[in-house]
């Protein structure tokens, strides 16, 4: 389980890796941004899911699955963590301008 | 053998420990939050793309990596004695357990010792975490990381004389699990230090 575990991270680390870096070296010719955020996303992702179950052993414990169930809880909660403070932030830096010279300093426009 | 890792993971102790990892990740996911808004927030100074070195870090993912999966076969190694037999004296599964252990300190302060030289390195190349919002949050995001997996070296040599002075007991098996969950969480936090500091760092 942990040979299995350690492979498949090794693997989508080095994929992640590679396509990032053969497509910063090739100035950024080779894939649309989209698709590499995502794909980078994707495998991250991937590889967090592989080390929960093959470490970590997340949804193998017999019944009820109570780690499970906080985990799940818990990553509900950091995804609104993180997203409601981009999503804050962003509006937040709309509304007040935004500074592209350093120390230059704006009203803050008034906020609806 | 397995029986008895899932056993210590229904176990009350390690279950209230699992939910602290939870709540750490609560803090990273703030640290990750405020990196995010602050990342384009380069005042003039260098961005992630003209200060990150794409291999180093690479050698340092592998490296935590491998400490993750030796982690993994000590825990194995000290479970299959603990199961097989209750007695206290140094035989040789201990020297496996031990050796596995030791070679996953090792890792862990090579990634240290990495990760140091980096910081390090940015400063006297005037990055430092006060020269931009991007920088210092980047140096908290990545420090934070740093100092858990400083404290989690710290706890294995203490985990690791105590194995050595009474064995593989009941309370130190429940230790072990414990510290394991610790020492695996820090890695799960790192690929997506890996992904989006680094990996996004350098595509823009």
């Amino acid at each position: 389980m942990y040979v299995t575990g350690f492979f498949l991270s090794i693997i989508l680390t080095l994929a992640a890796y590679l396509l990032v870096d053969q497509h910063v070296n090739a100035d950024h010719a080779v894939w649309s941004h989209s698709f590499l955020m995502i794909a980078v996303v994707v495998l991250a992702l991937l590889q967090m899911v592989v080390q929960l179950v093959c470490f970590l052993h997340l949804g193998r414990e017999s019944r009820p699955y109570w780690n499970l169930v906080v985990f799940l809880y818990a990553f509900l909660l950091v995804a609104i963590i993180v997203i409601g403070s981009l999503w804050v932030m962003h509006h937040l830096n709309y509304n007040m301008g935004a500074i592209s010279v350093p120390g230059a300093h704006m009203e803050a426009r008034s906020l609806e | 053998m397995t029986n008895s890792i899932i056993n210590l993971t229904e176990n009350k102790t390690v279950f209230g420990f699992w939910i602290y990892i939870l709540s750490d990740c609560f803090l990273f996911g703030t640290l990750f939050a405020t990196y995010a808004v602050l990342r384009g927030n380069t005042f003039g100074g260098p961005s992630g793309a003209e200060l990150f070195d794409l291999s180093f870090v690479l050698v340092e993912t592998l490296i935590l990596l491998t400490s993750s999966f030796t982690a993994g076969l000590a825990m194995l190694a000290a479970n299959k004695h603990y199961t097989t037999s209750k007695n206290k004296e140094v035989s040789p599964p201990y020297v496996q357990v031990v050796g596995l252990l030791g070679l996953t300190l090792l890792l862990g302060i090579t990634f240290l010792g990495l990760e140091l030289k980096e910081f390090t390195q940015f400063v006297a190349e005037g990055a430092g975490p006060q020269r931009s919002g991007f920088l210092s949050a980047f140096f908290t995001l990545v420090g934070t990381h740093g100092l858990h997996v400083a404290a989690g070296s710290v706890w294995l040599i203490v985990l690791m004389i105590q194995i050595l002075r009474r064995g593989l007991t009941e309370p130190i098996m429940s230790r072990f699990m414990r510290w394991s969950l610790f020492w695996h969480f820090l890695d799960v936090v790192w690929i997506f230090i890996f992904t989006f500091v680094y990996l996004m760092g350098v595509m823009i």
